[in-house]
Order: structure tokens, then sequence, then C-alpha cells
């Protein structure tokens, strides 16, 4: 086995894997909301469609899509393939009674759960917004004279079911807390976890987990109340 | 006090084991916990029945033969040794689990009773400087700065005793390993091999079967000697930077 | 049998070193060839087993626990003496040489005493090089306390817990040879009895105490390092599955047991609490540097706070005897540990004792924490106190600490020569199995020194010089010394089992235990001891007539595993009686009543016991032949100790 692989075959591989495929996933977050952002221009989605027609269009986002793709990928297959492991090492007989010491957060032991809500949304969200941009029946609008898709257009319908508003923002809390403890923990996998910047990562992470979700549901819900 | 015992018992290794209730009476509450299981004990050889078998030793909370995952958690409900704990901790009526730990690099010998050789081979990998008896520098000829000692001893102060495993969903030695690579890897003594120390302590630790770390910090949690998590974060630092590294 | 100690010619300082240059070598190529079997994983275990595999030996270690780490080494707190004079302030292998003599009250062997002086300074140098994370200054060098009332610092430590990194740097170095090929480890396997061909030590049976099958093992040479054997008084502060049975079971078949009844008694452990107490636990003795030692006045004020109607404190200054400042103005508090010992037993036996069973003493941290402020304190003892809160219950800033003396160390042993070679050729003893270096009262902070002593720096140069003459094929286990040997040890595992008596084996142990201690306890006497040996004599008798062990040999069973062990001391318990009939003068932890000085202190007898007593197992039930070893003191002077 050469070196690089028996280091990605090891536990200790296969979580760095998860860190990195996690922290790039954060990056992504931190693009995709800017774009989202531009929903609450009040521009009529002007600066939305535009926004959406570079990144479907764009050859350096395209190629970087398919990357992410293949992060989001990576990230479930690894996630479980360590979850089978762990499993089986916990072993045959389970504890009859067993209760997590108080300091131990419910979402650091649930974040297989909590991915895995991330995800259900996640495909409903591609099928409602990303598969209609790509293959969809999307009416057309004129911007200072050139076509776009108006993206715009379903998002906005969309955010005026209270249903999906709601979908949206639980599934937002879920990511929330799989952010909560994923951000530190990956810091935690990559070794950067020391007496001396540990608050500063701890503390950025929390911000993180916080602000980036919060932000993101908040879109639905001003879009839902200001109709 | 009188208490209700749910204790997980098995015949040996290759028997499927089950809980039994036991009922024990009049224990008073400077007693310690293994002196109550002691007492229940004496109580079933009376009767000819088989004893409770539990590993043990020094009862002062620094061998860490003892063991036990008490009322869900290991070592009992305060973060101490099992033999350190007192029933004082407990109320007249309580009932009280007992379970061996669960992990399947520690299997069942008997009863309560796991083995736990997998740490010693752990060890056995690479946890150690490879010096020979003699032929030694003088104790002083390498200063090491308080802190950095301090911090090896902190790390050094791990007893064996396996209730990280225990503790964690993923039955993870990565508290245990880490406090063994970072006790040599913090002094400079153990510099000069840690990057194959790190190596080949993590491969087998993943040969014997542990699980992977989650970074949820219920070993730490649950640790009788406080062992910290920036110990795990260390061990991973020293195994990626190793594996990692140009030469 | 004349006993040879094998003592190098030339004056102290030189006797070592000349010795290693006249004992015999093995050729590092013919190293290989030779089996060396080590019982014990302790610090003189380990240590000695790593030793010899990397010069080349086959070694096989066996310890009774499930990993070599947790041998009751682990458990030694203060420190570990060393002659390095780094603190400039006068000490020198002399010094601790001559300190160790005297604090054994001129009851240990010159020579030994020296050597191990001589080699407490590489002892701290090998451990460094393993990583062993001592306590340091700011400048980055070791630092070091001065321990057990020494006058210098020369004590090494890792926080309170030496011990365990002491035997945490032997057990890496023996799992290194483990996975070099070079030892064989067997846990959770306990030596049965020691087997011998043609007069030499061949081989062991041992009990894998998993499966209980009864197994062989031949080599070249046997290490006993299987620690003391307090636990023959049931309540000592060892652990557990401490136990005299290899050492005893050599014994019967013709290994000296030298100075039973010498046995150190710890001023500072924590009282028993009741009857189904099954371990005490030592407080480190530094706690007497600020604590006050001191019992109520009268027996009526000690009454009112045993019933609880009284605090402790309360009670005003003028009701309370500070008995140890009273008595030695000069010490106080800091009395070495068998004076300490035997005043807390002189009070409580006056009725003056306190807690729950009127077995204790205070030890007091008001005035300290008056004088130099609670975080002072906490910064010296809080982890003591912790432990201490932890086990009783009270916080000892607040309430008076209680502290009751306990057995906690045995200076006697298999009777070793200079080469800790017992009486058997191819037998060695090290560590606290021997009774070599610590007299009649070991010195705080040795117990570590001596361990490692034995095991790194005296074992792999004089086993050579035996194996050196041993022809290279060993004897094979189907040999009728090692058949009879496993049938014997069936044997008494199959008497055992088929007494199926009424009592368990605890009661028998804490019976014997009770008599050692209110006997051949803290306080001798001839009229007492004689009572002492029919007692156990006859729980002996009852024992093997009424014990109920449950269970069967072919599985995992601390009954029995526990039953072998208490019969082994209670014929040990007999024989410390003897040992201490016969020693008609009080020295280090032996007190004799009949032997004190008016003012009610002890007094030696260096006309007629200046030897060691090796006693020589003559048969089942047979009173024991003693020798006498004379000790010749030519670099020390024997004085009266006196602490006024």
């Amino acid at each position: 086995m050469s070196w690089f692989t028996q280091t990605i075959t090891s536990t200790l591989g296969r979580k760095l894997l998860m860190a990195l495929t996690g922290l790039f996933l954060v990056l992504f977050l931190v693009v995709h909301l800017a774009g989202n952002l531009q929903l609450l221009k009040g521009d009529e989605g002007e600066a939305f469609n535009i926004y959406a027609k570079f990144m479907t269009t764009n050859g350096l986002i395209k190629t970087t899509s398919y990357l992410l793709y293949a992060t989001f990928i990576g990230h479930i297959v690894w996630s479980l393939l360590l979850t089978a492991h762990n499993q089986k090492a916990r072993g045959p007989e389970k504890y009859a009674y067993s209760k997590a010491a108080p300091s131990v957060s419910w979402n650091s032991r649930n974040m297989g759960l909590l991915g895995t809500i991330v995800f259900v949304f996640l495909v409903i969200h591609m099928r409602n917004f990303w598969y209609e941009m790509h293959w969809g029946n999307v009416p057309m609008v004129m911007i200072e004279g050139e076509e776009y898709k108006n993206l715009y257009a379903i998002v906005n319908a969309s955010f005026g079911e209270w249903w999906y508003v709601a979908l949206y923002t639980f599934a937002m809390l879920g990511l929330a807390f799989h952010l909560y403890h994923g951000f530190q923990s990956a810091f935690q996998t990559l070794g950067l976890n020391t007496s001396k910047y540990t608050p500063a990562i701890q503390g950025a992470g929390v911000a993180f987990s916080i602000i980036i979700p919060g932000l993101f549901a908040l879109i639905p819900i001003w879009m839902f109340l200001v109709r | 006090m009188d208490l209700t015992l749910k204790i997980w018992r098995q015949k040996n290794a290759n028997s499927k084991g089950k809980m039994e209730t036991y009922q024990v009476k009049d224990i008073s509450e400077d007693t310690s916990f293994l002196e109550m299981l002691d007492i229940l004990n004496n109580d079933l050889e009376s009767k000819g029945e088989d004893p409770v078998h539990f590993d043990h030793d020094c009862r002062e909370g620094i061998c860490g033969m003892c063991s036990l995952y008490i009322n869900g958690h290991p070592h009992g409900p305060q973060q101490t040794t099992t033999c350190q704990l007192h029933m004082r901790s407990f109320k007249d009526g309580d009932t009280i689990t007992i379970e061996p730990w669960r992990a399947a690099a520690f299997p069942v010998v008997k009863d309560l009773v796991v083995d736990r050789t997998a740490f010693d081979r752990i060890i056995q990998s690479g946890g150690y400087v490879s010096v020979n008896t003699g032929g030694v520098p003088d104790a002083n000829e390498l200063p090491i700065p308080k802190v950095v000692a301090d911090e090896a001893m902190d790390a050094a102060t791990c007893i064996g005793c396996g209730a990280c495993v225990a503790a964690c969903k993923n039955a993870s030695a990565m508290l245990f390993v880490s406090a063994k690579v970072s006790h040599l890897a913090l002094l400079p003594q153990g510099k000069v091999e840690a990057a194959q120390r790190a190596q080949k302590m993590v491969a087998q630790m993943d040969e014997e079967g542990f699980g992977a770390c989650t970074n949820t910090g219920a070993c730490s949690a649950e640790c009788p000697k406080e062992i910290d998590l920036t110990n795990i974060a260390r061990l991973n630092r020293e195994y990626l930077s190793a594996s990692f590294a140009a030469e | 049998m004349k006993l040879d100690s094998k003592i190098p010619e030339g004056p102290i300082g030189e006797k070592w070193g000349r010795h290693k240059f006249g004992v015999k070598l093995v050729n590092p190529a013919n190293k290989r060839k030779y089996d060396v079997i080590v019982v014990g994983t302790g610090l003189a275990g380990a240590s000695a087993a790593a030793s010899l595999a990397e010069l080349g030996y086959n070694v096989k270690a066996f310890c009774f626990q499930d990993s070599p780490r947790r041998a009751h080494s682990i458990a030694a707190q203060g420190g570990i003496n060393a002659a390095k004079n780094y603190q400039n302030d006068g000490d020198s292998v002399f010094r601790l040489f001559y300190d160790t003599v005297k604090g054994g009250d001129y009851r240990s062997r010159e020579a030994n005493v020296h050597r191990l002086a001589e080699v407490s300074v590489n002892i701290i140098d090998q451990c460094v090089a393993q990583g062993v994370p001592f306590a340091r200054e700011y400048g980055g060098l070791l630092a070091n306390r001065s321990f057990g009332g020494a006058q210098v610092s020369r004590t090494f430590y890792a926080k309170g817990q030496t011990g365990q990194q002491l035997l945490l740097g032997a057990y890496s170095a023996l799992s290194r040879q483990v996975a070099n090929g070079k030892v064989k480890l067997y846990t959770r396997t306990e030596m049965m009895d020691l087997v011998m061909v043609d007069g030499k030590a061949k081989g062991i049976v041992t009990r894998n105490l998993l499966t209980g099958a009864i197994e062989s093992h031949s080599a070249h040479a046997v290490l006993l390092c299987t620690g003391g054997y307090g636990n023959v008084f049931y309540l000592s502060t060892n652990a557990m599955g401490s136990n005299v049975t290899a050492a005893w079971r050599a014994h019967r078949k013709g290994a000296l047991f030298a100075n039973p009844c010498f046995t150190q008694i710890h001023p500072t452990c924590i009282p028993v609490h009741g009857e189904n107490q099954s371990k005490l636990t030592l407080m480190s003795e530094s706690l007497r540097n600020d604590g006050r030692v001191w019992v109520p006045k009268t027996v009526e004020l000690a009454e009112k706070i045993r019933s609880g109607t009284t605090k402790a404190s309360d009670l005003p200054e003028d009701q309370r005897d500070y008995y140890l400042e009273a008595k030695y103005p000069s010490f106080g508090n800091l009395v070495p540990r068998d004076v300490a010992s035997r005043n807390a037993k002189v009070v409580c036996d006056e009725g003056r004792g306190v807690g729950g069973t009127g077995l204790a003493v205070y030890l007091d941290f008001r005035d300290a924490i008056k004088r130099d402020g609670r975080d002072t304190i906490a910064g010296k003892y809080g982890n003591l106190f912790d432990i201490y809160e932890k086990i009783t219950g009270d916080d000892p800033y607040s309430v008076p600490m209680m502290i009751y003396p306990a057995v906690h160390y045995t200076m006697g042993g298999l009777w070793v020569d200079y080469n800790l070679q017992t009486t058997i050729p191819g037998l060695y003893a090290l560590g606290e199995a021997n009774f070599s270096d610590h007299g009649a009262n070991r010195l705080g902070a040795s117990a570590l020194m001596q361990g490692l002593a034995d095991g790194y720096f005296v074992i792999p140069y004089t086993i050579g010089d035996f194996l050196a003459g041993e022809p290279y094929t060993k004897p094979s286990t189907d040999q009728s010394e090692f058949k009879e040997a496993e049938k014997a040890v069936k044997d008494q595992i199959d008497k055992l089992i088929s007494i199926n008596g009424s009592k368990p084996v605890d009661h028998f142990h804490k019976r014997l235990g009770k008599v050692m201690w209110d006997y051949c306890g803290m306080s001798r006497t001839e009229e007492g001891l004689k009572k002492a040996k029919k007692m156990v004599q006859e729980i002996k008798e009852e024992f093997w007539k009424d014990v109920k062990v449950i269970g069967t040999n072919e599985e995992l069973n601390m009954t029995l595993e526990k039953a072998n062990r208490v019969a082994d001391f209670l014929e040990l318990g007999e024989l410390m009686i003897d040992d201490a009939l016969d020693r008609n003068e009080s020295c280090g932890g032996h007190f004799r009543e009949e032997s004190q000085t008016e003012e009610g202190e002890a007094k030696r007898d260096d006309e007629n016991y200046s030897y060691v007593s090796a006693w020589e197992y003559t048969g089942e039930g047979k009173d024991e032949k003693l020798h006498k070893e004379e000790l010749v003191f030519e670099n020390v002077k024997l004085t009266q100790r006196s602490y006024k």
C-alpha cells in the first residue's frame, strides 16, 4: 500500500477527508449565500437572475461545481463508511442503559441525523431550483435588452408556500446544529485545536453556524412576509 | 441503604449474557462501590452462588484495573474511578445498572470483566522511546521548559482504564492513544521517533477495531484523570504531518 | 547451611566496581541461548525484563494483572531518591548510603545499600531518557524536594504520581522488547510453584487465570519480582491482588525468608470506616509538614466527639492534645513514620481516638490555613484534599482530617546475597520481594529507587555470573520435576474446591489480618505473639476444613485465586510471629514492648540482634529453622535514634 492510500484509509485519514470536504462545503455556503442575498434587493429579481445566469454559464464556475458535487458525495460516502466502522467498533451488544455526560452536546452525537436532514432538504431543494434551472421549463425575462431565465419567479413562487418556508427553516436549523459541531470539529481533526487557537476557532464556529443558516432562513421568511 | 442492582452476568467469552437483578441491604454510605459489590459477593458465596466477577486491584484510583459502566456512565456518576466511587453518591431505594465496558476491541471475559490487552498492543507498536538501559546522558543535560514538562505530565497521567472507549459512542480509543503520543511528542526525548510513533500507534489502533473519533468529547468528560481533548488534536497533527511530510 | 552474602572485598566505595569487573560475562552471541523467567512486572520486574531482553537474553515475563502496567508500584506517590546533589546542598552517594542504613535502624547490609546509593544517579538519567516527566524548575532543570524528614533535597517526583510515571517508563521499555520478540508476555497468569532440577531453579508452574490451565515454563534462571506481603494483614495500602504466593512457594522449595517481621506501618492513612472495608488509602506524608496531629485531652471529650455531640472544630485549644509536638519538641509532627504510628496507637489505646471506630487521630490544617491562606495550602495539598474528600465525604479545609496508621510496605523478604540470588542457585529476588536494602525501616522515596536499581542496574550484571556457568540446554517441561510440581498445584486446587465448607475465603483472611494487626502490628509482646501463633494455627486448621470456594478451576475464578493466596498468607503469618518472637529488641518498624527506653522509645540491642534472621522451611506444620547472617558495620556508627 502506498503511503497515500494507507493514510486516507486509516480512521484518521477518513476523518481528514470528512474535515476537508466539510470545510469546502462551508466555503460553498458563503458563496451560495452571497448569491441568495440578491433576492432581497427589491429589484424584482433582476440582480438575482443575472447572478443565476452567471453561475450556470461561466466556465470556471461550472468546473468548480463538479468539484462541489464530488465533495458532497465524498462527504456523505465517507460519513457512511465511518459510521459503519464505528458501529462495528461498538460491538454486538449494546448498553442496556446509557447516558451521555452533560457536557457532551446532543448535536455532536447526532451528526448523522442532522446530516440526513440537510441531505433530504438538499434533494428537494435541487429538484425545485437546480433541476428546473438546468432542464426545466423556466419562463424568460428581458433585463437591459438581454434574455435571462427568470429563476426569481420560481423562487418567489416557492417562497410563497408556507410549508416550503417551514421546511426551509427547519433544514437551516438542522444545518446550524450540524455546523455548530462540524465547524470546530473539522479544526480538531486537522489538529489545529490548541489552547491558543481554540477559543478563536470555537468562537468563529459558533458565529458561523448561527449567522450563515440564519441569513439563509431569513430570505424565504422575509419574502413570504413582504409579499 | 437498600439497593436494587441490575448486573450483567455472562459465564464466559463464548456464552450469551443477560442482566440479573439482586438486592443488597444495609449498605453504609461510607462503603465504596466495590466494597458494596464485595458484600453482594459474600452473600452470593454464602448461598453457594457464583460471585459477580469484576476487575479491580489497587482500589486507590491509579492502576486503571477497575472498570464498570454504572447507570449509563463509565466509572459511574462521578468523574473518578469506580474504586473511588462511594455509596454516598446514591440514595436508599435506588436501582443501579452495572454493565461491562462495551466495545468490539474489549470483548467480555466473564460478567463485568473485559479484555483490554488491545491497549498493551497499541503501546507495543510504538509507545516508547527506544533507549536501552545504560549509556544515556545526564538527566540535566537536556533542559525542558516547565510548561512543556507539565503538559507532558498531564497527558502521561492516563491510567489506561478504557473509560474513554466505553464512553465513546464509536468506541474510539483516540483519547488513550493521543495521551501517550502527546506525552512523548511533547518531550524532546520522544520527538526523535514522534513521526513513526504516531503512525504505528494509529495503525495498531485501527487494527484492533476501535472506532473513529467524532469529537463529541464524551471521552474527556468521563475520563477519571481528565485527559484533555487537545491531546486528540495533537495526535491528529502528529499523524497528518508525519504522513504528508516530504521525507 | 552457611549463608554466604558474597560481599566483595575492598573499601565500601569500590566494592561494586570491583565486583562488576570480577563477575563472569556471557558472550553477546551466547546470551540468546539463555532463557530467563521474570515473575512480576512492577518496577523491579519490568525494568529487569526489559534490560535483560535488551542484552539479548530470552525473557518470559509473568503478571497476574491484565496488563504489566497495573502492578502496584504504580500507586507510589511521593518520589524517588537519588544522590545527584543537583541542589548543591551537600548530598552525596555516601550521605544517601549513610541515611539509608541509619533510617533502616542498622539492620541492613552496608555493601548493598552503598551500591543502591551509587546506582541511584543512573536511575534518574535512565528514566529521563525514557521520557518520564519529572517535575522541573522554570529554568528547565529537574526539581527536587526534601522528603520523609531528610536533611537534603534529593527526591525526584512527578506530581503525586511518581510510581506511576516510573512504572510507565519501565513498562514502555518492556513493551518495546515485547514488540522486538525478546520478551514473551504472560498476563493474567499467576506463578503457583517453583521448579527445581538438580538443586537449581529451572522453571515455574503457572495457572492461567482465564482458563485455569496449569502450565510449566522452563528456563535457565528465575527472577521473583513479586512485591511485598503486606496483605497478610488483610487491610493494607497494597493492591487487592498483592500476595506472597510466588515468594512463599519458593521459600517452601528451599529459599530462606529473611526478616519477615519487619513491616512498615505508615502513619498517614485514611482510617478504617467499618467491617466491610477492603483496602486502606495512603495520604502522602508530606501532609505532616503543615498539618498538626492531635486528639482530645480526655477520654470523655473523645467520647463526646465520637458520639457526635461535640464537633472537633469547636474544641478549644486547651482541650486538644498535640501529643507529637509535646513529646518531641524538636521534630514535632515530622518524627519518622514508625514513631508517629506508634504514638497514634498509644493515644487511641487510651481511648482518646476519634472517628466512628475510635481508631483515628486528627491531622488539622486550621492553623496552616490561618497562617498561609487557603490558596497556599490548596496549592500544596489540593489533590490530596480532594482524594480525602472523595473517600470520606469530609472537607479537610473546614474539618480536621482524620488519619490512622496502616500497613504499607514490608522490608522483609527472600534472603538474597550481593548478587540478589536467593539460597537456591538460579533463583533471584528483586525489589520489595527481597530483604536487602531497607533494614528494619524503609525511608520515604527509597522503595522506587531500590526496585529500579535491582532491575536496571544490578541484575543485568550479576545474572551473567550464574548463567556463564550454565549449559545452554534447559530441562524439558516434560521432565518429572515439572510434572510433579504441576500435580502438586492441581492437588491443592482440587483440595480447596472439594472442601466445600461454610465460610467464604475473605472470612479467614479478615480473621488472620486482625490477629496479625493486633499482635504482630505496631507493637508486639512475647505474650501476645505466643497467643497469636496459636490463633493463626487455629485459623489455618479451620481454613482447610471449612473454606468455601465456589466454581471450578477451569474458568476465571477470583475466589479460587484468593483462596490460593490466603493459604500462603496463613503460613507466612506464623513465620512473621516466630520472627517477631525471636527478635527481642525494638528496631525500626519492629517494636517489642519488652525492649524500650524509660521514655517508652524503641531500644535496639546491637549486642544480641545485629543480624539478619533467615528462616528455612523444614516441612508442613514444623517450626522453621533460623539462620543468622551477622551484620558488620565498618562505615556507619551505630547510634540510638532520638527525636526529642
